[in-house]
């Protein structure tokens, strides 16, 4: 293919860069396109069936709704799951706008579920709260978004290039002020100027390989290679909690969930080889995931999730949803092993490892105004350090940020962009294209995925993840040489650098947090001990700029703003009051 | 660097009978951006092994001829 020259390249303008157009970006883009702002959204895929959304969601994890839980149960609930590290201000702020985003999806025509007196269906799965809220017509909600950012009014304002994949967020004084990026389809070279940039480009769902070994078979969506880890952490910004794995409990090599959280209610549960239950609360954590763990590396292995006690209709209202939304060939995958829940019970593993806040706690840090540490740079979704904010915190927080965001861009200075940026990012794109005979992106990426399967997979050791970080060195050297002949494949080739640079984070960050900690998430088996003098704080690492090194700061945990019962802080910081008025949704006032 | 040419099963099939010519709506909402119009048939197919199963192209065909089989390291 033909390498463009760095000036003969796209050049587009907007108030608001959203980087993702999935759950958090193309939130964002609405609430921005409402503040009056002009909004882009790049979207490497296609934004009507891109990111976690692809085919649907069955439930909200975490709607907080009135007169059915708190927002101060719910932000307590967190804190615990999360062994107190967490900036309370900002999981209130999921607590107490996701009602009201509830509301707003219902206005665009998403469906929850309603019991017979027509108030929202909320079930238990969580510790003590109850917030799961299921969508019996889930599998629709990404085509409701898609509708309303086409609809007439929203139209003027939002632009949209699918298949174009920004690699770069580019600075101006410690500023952001735009993207560097490509057509993965065409090769073009493409340059944004912005007010302000909103990054909402997922996971970190392709760093551990998945057992099966297939590059693919991850459980986030693939497209999610940790673009936007890597995009704020080469920007400056701060990133928080990235030795906070994220490990899910998945039907063994699917690697996509068979939730607890929809069997629970109709009576399915987890059970062990012998048929036993093995913790006495399916909700996802990293005390849960050391308990799976453990079932499985004994003799009571495997383990499974249990429907095969059910009644027929049961199972087949189960089967309605599994096969149906969100990872639709469940169906199939059964089906190819013979496997019929009324006779069999499904097997289960714990995935790969991999970064992510929707689930677990590791992201890019910010403030409950979506903010992250470089200004004009705001984060949302799976890869804001927003603990367990699952989709209903990242249409939140892309709300937020969308807000934010569109009264920053109207004073922000627009300069012109960066030609030196412009320009390593030009070569951190075509590079591979220079080199078509270079080793094959999927070679590489595999190469380097199993070394985060050999030394960053839990139990961590100090050894195992010395050794980690000196493969990722290593593979600076691979990725180098890397050959691509195609614009696809030049993606791939990106996207590898993305991986390799959140491999090296997630190995620098558990070396540093010397003590174990969050379950199976952090645990260290040379040090098994959670050390609260020295480490009931936030791990933050972010790029010095004077040597280009990763550096890491430890952050108090900000006092809390909700009593935690039962939960006494190591560090005796007294809670501060709640915020109220305008930090305080309407629903709530 | 010494290269070879290996086969690999790819999970999505097309039905070129039924396939439409000029329609790309498989390619246009794969978010792995796995699927192609081949240039000599002028149908839809896998042009690389990548896929995350996840069925937006199955679901969006309008005359069913795409399936999305599981990948063969996973099935
Ligand atoms: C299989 C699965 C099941 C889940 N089930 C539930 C559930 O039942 N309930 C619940 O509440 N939560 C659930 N979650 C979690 C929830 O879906 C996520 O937390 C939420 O959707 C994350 O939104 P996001 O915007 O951060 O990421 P996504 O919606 O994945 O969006 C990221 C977008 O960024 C794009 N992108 C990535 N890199 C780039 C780049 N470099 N340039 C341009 N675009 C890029 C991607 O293509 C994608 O469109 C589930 C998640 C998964 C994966
Ligand atoms: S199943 Fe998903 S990833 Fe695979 S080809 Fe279809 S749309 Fe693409
Ligand atoms: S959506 Fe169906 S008809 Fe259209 S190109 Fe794909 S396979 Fe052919």
């Amino acid at each position: 293919m033909q390498i463009p020259q760095v000036d003969d390249r796209r050049r587009l303008e907007c108030d608001v860069l959203v980087v993702g157009g999935g759950t958090a970006g193309t939130m964002a883009a609405l609430t921005a396109a409402r503040h009056g702002a002009s909004v882009l959204i790049m979207e490497k895929a296609h934004v009507r069936h891109s990111g976690a959304l692809a085919m649907g969601m069955d439930g909200v994890n975490n709607a907080v709704v009135p007169g059915k839980a708190t927002p101060e149960d719910y932000v307590a609930d967190i804190t615990v799951a999360n062994d107190g590290i967490v900036n309370q201000r900002t999981v209130h702020r999921t607590a107490t706008r996701g009602f009201e985003m509830v509301q707003r999806l219902e206005s665009y025509g998403v469906k929850f579920e309603k019991d017979e007196h027509d108030e929202y269906a909320v079930r238990k799965v969580h510790r003590s709260g109850s917030y799961v809220l299921p969508m019996p017509e889930g599998k629709e909600v990404k085509k409701v978004l898609y509708r309303e950012l086409r609809s007439r009014k929203v139209r003027a304002n939002v632009m949209m290039t699918n298949r174009v994949m920004p690699v770069r967020v580019l600075t101006e004084d410690g500023r952001a002020v735009g993207a560097v990026g490509f057509d993965t389809r065409t090769g073009e070279f493409v340059t944004v100027s912005a007010g302000a940039v909103i990054l909402a480009a997922g996971a970190c769902g392709r760093l551990g390989l998945p057992a099966s070994g297939y590059l693919y078979g991850t459980y986030e969506n693939p497209t999610n290679a940790g673009d936007g880890y890597a995009m704020a952490y080469h920007a400056g910004a701060e990133l928080s909690g990235i030795e906070c794995f994220q490990i899910n409990p998945l039907i063994k090599d699917y690697n996509g969930p068979a939730c607890a959280y929809v069997a629970n209610p109709f009576g399915g549960y987890q059970v062990n080889g012998e048929g036993n239950r093995f913790v006495d609360c399916d909700y996802w954590s990293g005390q849960m995931m050391a308990e799976v763990k453990r079932e499985l590396d004994s003799s009571r292995g495997p383990i499974y999730l249990k429907l095969s006690h059910l009644p027929d209709t049961t199972i087949g209202e189960i089967e309605g949803i599994l096969h149906t939304t969100e990872r639709p060939t469940r169906g199939t995958f059964h089906a190819g092993r013979g496997t019929d829940y009324r006779e069999r019970d499904i097997e289960m593993h714990i995935s790969e490892i991999g970064l992510c806040s929707g689930h677990s706690a590791s992201g890019v840090w910010v403030d409950e105004h979506a903010r992250t540490t470089v200004p004009g740079l705001y984060a949302a979704g799976d890869m804001a350090c927003v603990p367990h904010n699952y989709m209903i915190g990242a249409f939140v927080y892309g709300d937020i940020a969308g807000e934010d965001a569109a009264s920053y861009a109207k004073t922000a200075a627009r300069p012109e962009l960066p030609e030196d940026q412009i320009e390593a990012a030009h070569d951190l794109i075509y590079r591979p294209a220079s080199n078509p005979e270079g080793p094959p992106q999927p070679q590489v990426e595999y190469k380097l995925r199993r070394f985060v399967n050999d030394y960053l997979q839990p139990p961590k050791t100090e050894r195992y993840l010395t050794l980690g970080v000196e493969a990722f060195e290593r593979m600076r050297v691979d990725i180098a040489q890397m050959g691509a002949r195609t614009p696809h494949e030049l993606m791939r080739c990106a996207e590898v650098t993305f991986i390799r640079d959140c491999a090296e984070m997630a190995a620098r960050a558990s070396l540093t947090r010397t003590e174990s900690r969050w379950g199976l998430y952090h645990s260290r088996d040379d040090l098994p001990v959670q050390d609260d003098a020295n480490w009931f704080c936030h791990l933050n690492l972010s790029k010095d700029p004077s040597n280009e090194q990763m550096r890491f700061d430890r952050r108090p945990v900000a006092p809390y703003i909700v009593p935690v019962p039962g939960f006494v802080r190591p560090d005796g910081v007294p809670d501060a009051p709640a915020p109220r008025g305008t930090e305080l949704a309407e629903a709530w006032r | 660097m010494a290269q070879a040419n290996s086969r690999a099963d790819v999970p999505v099939t097309v039905d070129e009978e039924k396939c439409i010519d000029g329609c790309t709506l498989c390619v246009d909402m794969c978010p792995l951006d796995s699927l192609a119009i081949h240039p000599e048939t002028g149908k839809a197919y896998m042009h690389v092994d990548e896929c995350w199963y996840c069925g937006p192209c199955a679901a969006r065909c309008p005359v069913d001829a795409v399936t999305v089989n599981i990948p063969y390291l996973l099935r």
